[in-house]
């Protein structure tokens, strides 16, 4: 079931927590909504589900209105950060609930709801622990449990409020992979919520940018990563090199400072879009070498430039051919870059990128 | 014996002087007093004390006692569930003025409260000439005390659910409604088990409170013998009249009362931390079956 977000806004007092919001998510498709703490992308999760009331704007499921549907008629799943399992009911308990609350007319038997549970709870793995109750669990386990819960309703729309954010790193990767394949058997529109970049990269089959209540950029992982559409997703999606540059029409002078005008604009570089070299070569800039640190597959380089430093990161072959030593000069050169005045993209060319240290 | 002294703890005499003064400040101030009272009770023996019990003034003052808790506790539960569902899930203006309100009753003295519902509920009170017209008696009648007791015993039980709510938050709550259940659903299978113990526990020290409170009843209630008289009101009466003996059986239920509160206040607590361990004890290692 595909949902339709159309110019909500929600304030909190002065607080304007989503500023006209729309988005639309197609059936079978997991998406992410990615942005730091206070983007407001857990109220529209929680709006989504009915938890929380937009002061504008509308929800719809399938085409038809839900913007005052209540939560309980809305077929949501919801998982919490903080599972928000039962904390007084056995593990087979916490799952039957949606089941036993149907009105007596739809509420399927003892015998059906238990068949019911129990594939579920194979389905999470966990069918081992039906008895337990949810402090005997960890917390990948208590997710789990909160997954199958929320699914045992056949909720037509999968929505998830940090689901891994609590769990340490091992074994929210084994999560991720698991929720990606739960995700690929069920057909529905599943939503999650993070602020880890990782995860909504790895995960989803698109992402939503989020930041001050604003959508910066929707598209597929590789999109908001290789071809960021503000500066503020270029900082936020992996690490970025700022340099400050000057338009004269449309070309762009890059790595020149000097005082603010109208033409400065911003040249953004991923570090392993920069190239090192010993040579100067036409579009290089020279700069001085300050420090070098092997990090896994990869050697990272922070140079200086003009009084500001830079990133570079080079595989270890490409390391072990230049031989770099701490202090020296080098000349870099970017292979791609994206050029912001202010936050539209120009469609600028690149020239002189010379300049000293 | 080892003669290391351990980090951080007081010296051997320190602790004696520190714990003989506890202990004696508990036998002089509870226990020398409880004493009292029962061996006062029973001075004359077992028959007159169970006379001074089953005389009609006496049974009727335990009833009323009875009655008047019976009648103010559902109505606490019900304000004290109330104020703190709002309190602990909703935000709104004036949160904190409510908080501070609910505790008010333990900063006015019960005689000023009782003084408050007479210039209000009185003959010469705000309400005091429709009352009388439409027959309806509060002050000097059982509906005032009630009112009075209520006043006093409103913090017990909001007091103690506001930070057990707060601290379990709505998540509970919300995960059961969008799973579809009900109003009632979330509020009898996931709100309720949550806070049984807690809630349990205001009431017990509602009820303690509602039976022995002396100053605002005795405001309203008019000291009539046999009608508007509780336990409290009853010993004094009788300890006016000289009757110890009468007196002190009737304070000997109190005692009573207070001794099974505290028997029972120990339960629940003991219950609510057996509880609280078992739910947040401590994670097994985390581990994912392939």
């Amino acid at each position: 079931m595909s949902i339709e977000v159309r110019n909500i806004t929600k304030r909190f007092g002065n607080f304007v927590a989503l500023d006209n919001v729309s988005l639309q998510i197609p059936t079978g498709e997991l998406v992410a909504l990615l942005g730091p703490s206070g983007c407001g992308k857990t109220t529209l999760l929680r709006i989504i589900a009915g938890m929380e009331s937009a002061d504008a704007g509308s929800v719809s499921f399938h085409g038809e209105d839900a913007t005052h549907v209540h939560t309980r008629e809305r077929k949501v799943g919801f998982v919490f950060q903080h599972y928000a399992l039962f904390r007084h009911m056995s593990v087979f308990d916490n799952v039957a609930f949606g089941l036993r609350v149907k009105p007596r007319n739809e509420r399927p038997s003892e015998a059906q709801i238990r068949e019911r549970v129990m594939t579920l709870l194979s389905l999470v793995q966990l069918d081992w622990l039906a008895d337990r109750f949810p402090a005997q669990l960890s917390g990948g386990q208590r997710q789990r449990i909160a997954l199958a819960r929320a699914l045992a309703v056949e909720p037509k729309v999968l929505l998830l409020d940090e689901p891994f954010g609590a769990l340490d790193t091992q074994v929210r990767k084994e999560l991720r992979r698991w929720l990606r394949r739960l995700h690929d058997e069920m057909h529905i529109a599943s939503v999650f919520v993070t602020h880890d970049q990782e995860e909504a990269l790895e995960v989803a089959d698109r992402v939503v940018v989020m930041n001050k209540g604003h959508v910066e950029q929707v598209g597929t992982p590789d999109e908001v990563y290789s071809a960021p559409a503000s500066p503020f997703v270029y900082r936020f999606l992996g690490n970025v090199n700022v340099f400050h540059s000057r338009m004269h029409g449309e070309w762009a002078e890059v790595g020149r400072g000097g005082p603010k005008t109208q033409d400065e604009s911003l040249a953004f570089v991923r570090p392993h879009d920069i190239e090192i070299q010993r040579e100067s070569t036409a579009g290089s800039l020279s700069a001085r070498v300050l420090h070098i640190q092997a990090i896994g597959p990869l050697v990272r380089v922070e140079v200086e430039h003009q009084g500001e430093i830079f990133e570079v990161e080079l595989t270890r072959e490409r390391h072990a051919q230049l031989a770099l030593q701490e202090n020296e000069v080098v000349w870099l050169k970017p292979r791609s870059m994206r050029i912001f005045q202010g936050d539209q993209l120009t469609q600028a060319h690149t020239f002189d990128l010379g300049g000293g240290i | 014996m080892s003669r290391i002294r351990r980090v951080n703890t007081e010296p051997f005499a320190i602790r004696c002087v520190l714990i003989a003064l506890a202990l004696g400040f508990l036998f002089f101030f509870l226990g020398l007093p409880l004493l009292a009272v029962f061996s006062e009770a029973f001075k004359q023996g077992f028959g007159p004390y169970w006379d001074a019990l089953a005389e009609p003034d006496a049974r009727s003052a335990i009833k009323l006692t009875i009655l008047v808790a019976l009648l103010v506790l559902p109505l606490n539960i019900l304000f004290g569930l109330a104020a703190a569902w709002v309190i602990a899930k909703f935000d709104f203006r004036g949160k904190s003025l409510l908080l501070t309100l609910i505790d008010l009753p333990f900063a006015v003295s019960p005689v000023v409260a009782g003084l408050l519902f007479i210039l209000i509920f009185g003959r010469q009170g705000w309400f005091g000439p429709w009352l009388s017209d439409h027959d309806i008696k509060i002050i000097f009648a059982i509906p005032g005390m009630v009112i009075a007791t209520m006043f006093i015993t409103v913090p017990y039980i909001a007091r103690e659910l506001i930070p057990l709510m707060q601290s379990q938050g709505k998540d509970e709550e919300e995960a059961a409604v969008s799973l579809g259940a009900s109003g009632l659903q979330m509020f009898w299978r996931v709100t309720v088990p949550n806070i049984k113990w807690g809630l349990l526990y205001g009431v017990i020290l509602a009820n303690a409170r509602a039976m022995g409170e002396f100053g605002a009843v005795s405001v309203v209630s008019g000291h009539i013998r046999g009608e508007t008289n509780t336990l409290p009101l009853h010993v004094e009466i009788l300890y006016n009249e000289y009757n110890s003996v009468g007196a002190f059986a009737a304070a000997s239920v109190l005692a009573l009362l207070a001794l099974v509160t505290l028997v029972a206040k120990t339960f629940v607590e003991w219950r609510m931390k057996q509880e609280t361990a078992m739910l947040n004890a401590e994670l097994p290692a985390e581990r994912v079956q392939k």
